[in-house]
């Protein structure tokens, strides 16, 4: 006897749990022909709990050690490998052949390994210990610019995903992700691993839905600081720029088409979402050679 | 018998004389064109404005006002310089032109002093110890980045972006024009900086120094111009890069007009900082702090530690000693080589400050102003404090960009971090402790780009300045200050 | 009204920040002293001179001699003011009272084993003794350096409090020997130590170890004596010694004390110079002052 199929529900992710959305709209995306599931179409009240959930985890994911930063990503990638074949097989339903799918299972894995290991290395990177001609030490390093909305790529839904959050939750950020709109599956299943691996909740929340309808509250929300969008739109583009200046967000406009390109591994995503704080303070100059005691 | 007050006696009878800077040696014209392709060219308008000594309200010169023309034919000029000459030159040869920039400056230091304190009315002692060797330095350090790019930025070719747009404030104006000249030009970019309209004289002065040390043409252009010219720069086509260094509001602006182009922006916008006394600091230096970090310059610094903390175990001495130590302060005459603080910018200024001491007022703050006197002509605003304040107070919140200062008392460090950092801004901080694990905690919990740990109001053309949130983004100075001029 | 001992917590003293200290004296350093404010600043300072010989080879003539200097400070110039004290030590304060005498100028004389501090209690107070009635006004002595250092705040109170006893109606100058101590925050706490053991006036250095006054340094004893003024209304006198050669640095250590203790400190009740080639410079710079020609060493007399 044939045995009934359990279907799975596509929920999104918020504050470390897998809310529906508060609206209770869904959207059936399509992939030839054939529908991917009823999901979320997540509201501007989705987002704004999701900003307070991202806001609230912000104070204790930026001051983790680096070496814990470090450890949780790598596990992000140990749980993903652990899961591959469901996401080969949400990446074939969602149009990849079998070969496709492998490589962007593995290329994900490696890159989220590859920005674990930047956890503990970018502050020495991009700090300075700068010689001031006053008797001070001086020193800039950088520090998380805070909560930060992204649109993650449209098309390689999985490999988009984690190469825009990887980067940006590195140095201690903390992200509300719109999910690919056409290609959402990988994006709430990727969430499940990261409720499984250790990433405090709150840290990375995943919205499913529309550009159209989250792009002015992402932009906009005062309580975000940063923005990164993947795209060519250029109604997008300049509408986020323009709803971003209220606040001052940082807008960093990516393209990533190209993303299995081993440029979109590089320390320089990770800064786009640094702040350089630079620190002052005398040195005692006694026993010194011009000594002002 | 009746209990004397302790009260020491500032008024010694052993005042200081008169020392005045001598203006004797100073060359400036009685008009001012702008400075385009190398050569001094008349307004397209034929339209002039005054630029005024805020100490006397006598006018200095006349300057010419660029419009949209005259823009268009700055912007063409660099381009123009930026193609042909300053693109093609090795790295190395651009680096010496910056060098003999520094030098010159230095050479002129004294007339570039006189001159910024006649414009813009700030003390001779500051434009001659702070802005002009500043200035010079700024260009020095940046000089030597011009031929060793690609040791800034590891596994990255940088290059340059094209015309870079400059907009300098008020406040520190040859300064704040070398912070904009020097890393455009060592990371070589071509230039179309405007002055503000209140001080353009020393930018005008810096064209001259500019012609003398052979700069090709038009790879600097320096136009004079209101709010109108500054954005004919920023909406204009072939400018790559905007920097700006002012009020937020106006940076907001800026920010708009440019979504949506290819330009780059770094924003240095406004502040208002906290300035935090612990009880365990060394408390006359924390005061010596707090008069360095609100009266320098009067006031007229977007870092300025404006609203001050202080733990409220030691808060009746320390406003004691504050009060104190504002005694000695001298205000008057920018030029003479005594006074600490010089003369309010601009009538308009002084409006705006004079508007939040009676809104100060008007919220049930208590004012408190030192004794000393002050001129009768010219603008001038006393060394002021508020005290009976809070976190709701406009005072507290806004900006005022003047000699004014708002006091709060704080019990513990987690109530302190929250207070400072309830704020839009984050350009700047400062932290009073003798401990050391308690000043680092302090340090990283600020959200402030500058953060001032038994200082404050350093500056060094190494070390990068700029903010968090509404104080803008991009660095100025430092290897970090590189990057706002590159692409990669 | 008589300064005595007061009660003082020793756990705790108020620190320093050295860098700080320097921004502040860069501040004073750059004020420009012109016309008249030089002219009343260099009489104002000669006026504060404890004109100083502390010599092994002191003689009574030579102590002779520095007394009739510092009546006859140039007597080619008229009204000018006369120095504040001699300072000798104690077997010269005899001679040095008999030829001051009717002058106005007071007889200090250091004591307490000067300048090491290097003997028992009973000797400084004997030392002490010896001074006060050989008819000294003022008793400069010095603090025990080493118990300072060895944390034995209670007996460098101590003994202050004693010698302080035994001036009786002299005046007590008590020299911290700050090239001895290292830092500003050790500065500070021997200065508090000194006010609250019943010092009139706290002083620098002896003359012979080096660094000896500073500005940097004066300014923080000068703000010890500002916080205890705070506290009690009760004046403290400051006296930096050693290395003040120039009218320059005269004016700006009066400077000093005008923007951080004001006009009543300004008086050579509550300050001196402990100098002995300071009071022909400011002679040379008050007669540069008034003729506009500057001055030779040859023209005024070396005593």
């Amino acid at each position: 006897m044939s045995r009934l199929e359990v279907l799975k529900t596509y929920k999104i992710y918020i504050g470390g749990k897998f809310p529906r959305t508060e609206s209770g709209r869904f959207y059936t995306p399509k992939v030839g022909g054939k529908s991917l599931g009823n999901i979320c179409l997540s509201s501007r009240k989705d987002f704004k709990n999701a900003v307070v959930a991202a806001r609230s985890a912000f104070s204790k994911w930026s001051s983790a050690t680096a070496y814990n930063r470090s450890q949780v990503l790598y596990r992000i990638a140990e749980i993903l490998e652990g899961r591959k074949a469901q996401f080969v097989e949400e990446l074939t339903q969602q149009g990849s052949s079998k070969s496709q799918a492998n490589k962007e299972v593995e290329t994900s894995i490696d890159r989220i390994i590859y920005y674990a290991g930047w956890c503990d290395k970018y502050t020495q990177l991009f700090s300075a210990v700068n010689p001031v001609a006053t008797s001070h030490f001086n020193f800039t390093a950088p520090e998380p610019t805070g909560v930060v909305s992204v649109f993650a790529p449209e098309e390689n839904s999985l490999i988009g995903l984690v190469s825009t959050i990887a980067p940006v939750i590195a140095s201690g950020n903390t992200c509300v992700v719109l999910a690919s709109e056409k290609l959402p599956l990988c994006a709430i299943t990727f969430a499940e691993v990261i409720n499984a691996s250790d990433v405090p909740g709150g840290v990375i929340n995943i919205l499913t839905g529309k550009r159209s309808e989250l792009l002015e509250h992402m932009a906009s929300h005062m309580d975000v600081n940063a923005f990164l969008y993947t795209g060519n739109d250029k109604k997008e583009m300049l509408s986020i720029q323009e709803l971003a200046v209220e606040n001052l967000k940082r807008v960093r406009l990516k393209d990533f088409s190209n993303v299995y390109s081993l440029d979109h591994e590089t320390p320089y995503y990770i800064e786009d979402f640094l702040e350089m704080k630079t620190t002052w303070h005398p040195i005692e100059k006694i026993g010194a050679a011009g000594s002002g005691y | 018998m009746a209990k004397k007050t302790i009260k020491i006696n500032f008024d010694t009878g052993w005042d200081l004389a008169p020392a005045p800077e001598s203006t004797g040696h100073i060359q400036l014209n009685e008009q001012y064109n702008l400075f385009i392709g190398g050569k001094w060219v008349k307004p397209s308008s034929g339209n002039y404005f005054a630029t005024t000594n805020p100490a006397d309200e006598t006018t200095l010169a006349m300057v010419a006002e660029a419009n949209n023309k005259d823009v268009d034919k700055a912007v063409k000029a660099a381009r123009k310089a930026y193609d042909t000459v300053w693109s093609k030159m090795s790295a190395k040869e651009r680096g010496k032109y910056i060098y003999r920039i520094a030098r010159l400056i230095q050479e002129k230091a004294r007339e570039f002093a006189v001159i910024e304190s006649l414009d813009g009315g700030k003390p001779i002692r500051e434009s001659r110890d702070v802005d002009i060797p500043l200035a010079a330095a700024h260009f020095f350090y940046y000089a030597g980045w011009a031929d060793k790019l690609e040791y800034a930025f590891p596994n990255r070719k940088p290059q340059p972006l094209g015309v870079a747009g400059q907009i300098t404030p008020w406040n520190f104006p040859l300064l704040m024009a070398a912070w904009k000249i020097a890393p455009a030009l060592a990371t070589g970019n071509t230039i179309v900086l405007k002055p503000a309209e209140t001080t353009p004289l020393t930018a005008l002065k810096l064209a001259e120094a500019i012609q003398e040390a052979g700069l090709p043409d038009g790879v600097v252009n320096i136009i004079t111009g209101a709010g109108e010219t500054g954005a004919a720069i920023v909406n204009h086509n072939d400018v790559d890069k905007i920097a700006f260094t002012g009020s937020t509001g106006v940076g907001k602006i800026i920010q708009n007009a440019i979504a949506g182009t290819h330009k780059k922006a770094t924003l240095e916008l406004g502040g208002k900082a906290a300035n935090i006394i612990f009880e365990d600091a060394a408390l006359d230096q924390a005061v010596e702090g707090i008069i360095n970090g609100i009266y320098f310059n009067q006031g007229h610094v977007c870092c300025a530690g404006s609203r001050l903390f202080v733990q409220e175990s030691v808060y009746n001495i320390v406003l004691r000693k504050l009060k104190d130590r504002m005694e000695s302060l001298i205000v008057g005459n920018p030029l003479d080589k005594n006074t600490d603080i010089g003369a309010i910018n601009s009538k308009e200024q002084l409006q705006v400050i004079n508007k939040y001491l009676k809104i100060g007022e008007k919220e049930g703050a208590e004012m408190y102003q030192s004794n000393c006197s002050i001129p009768k002509k010219g603008y001038w605003c006393k060394p002021t404090l508020f005290t009976n304040v809070s976190q709701s107070n406009r005072i507290v919140q806004e900006e005022i960009f003047g000699p004014v200062l708002a006091i709060q008392t704080f019990r513990t460090v987690a109530e302190v971090i929250e207070k400072a950092n309830n704020t839009p801004f984050g350009l700047s901080a400062g932290v009073w402790t003798d401990k050391g694990s308690k000043l680092f905690n302090m340090t990283s919990q600020l959200n402030a780009g500058i953060i001032w740990g038994n200082t404050f109001n350093k500056f060094d053309p190494t070390s990068p300045f700029g903010g968090y949130k509404e104080s803008g983004f991009g660095r100025e100075g430092g290897l970090h200050g590189l990057k706002p001029y590159l692409k990669f | 009204m008589s300064k005595t001992k007061q009660k003082i917590d020793l756990s705790s003293f108020p620190t320093v920040d050295q860098v700080g200290i320097g921004d502040r004296i860069e501040r004073i350093t750059k004020r420009s002293i012109k016309k008249e404010t030089k002219v009343q600043g260099l009489k104002m300072a000669l006026n504060m001179v404890d004109l100083t010989t502390l010599e092994g080879a002191d003689t009574d003539k030579k102590v002779i001699q520095l007394c009739n200097k510092a009546q006859h400070l140039h007597d080619t110039y008229p009204d000018l003011p006369t120095v504040a004290a001699v300072c000798v030590y104690p077997n010269f304060v005899k001679t040095a009272k008999t030829n001051l005498q009717g002058s106005g100028i007071n007889v200090a004389s250091v004591a307490t084993a000067f300048p090491s501090g290097q003997s028992s209690l009973k000797i400084k107070l004997l030392d002490t003794k010896i001074a006060v009635d050989a008819g000294a006004e003022e008793v400069d002595m010095v603090i025990s350096r080493g118990k300072f250092h060895e944390g034995d705040y209670n007996f460098v109170y101590d003994e202050i409090a004693a010698i302080k006893e035994a001036c009786g109606n002299s005046r007590l100058k008590v020299i911290l020997e700050t090239g001895e101590l290292g830092t500003f925050d050790k500065v500070r706490k021997a200065s508090d130590i000194a006010i609250a053991a019943g010092a009139d006036f706290i002083k620098t250095s002896t003359g012979k170890i080096s660094p000896a006054a500073t500005l940097p340094v004066t300014l923080v004893m000068l703000e010890a004596i500002k916080d205890y003024y705070y506290k009690t209304g009760i004046q403290v006198g400051m006296k930096p010694a050693g290395g003040i050669s120039n009218s320059k640095l005269a004016l700006q250590y009066l400077l000093l004390v005008k923007e951080t203790l004001g006009k009543d400190w300004l008086t050579n009740k509550w300050f001196r110079f402990g100098a002995s080639s300071l009071a022909n410079d400011l002679l040379m710079q008050i007669v540069k002052q008034d003729t506009g020609i500057y001055q030779s060493k040859d023209y005024f007399s070396k005593d």
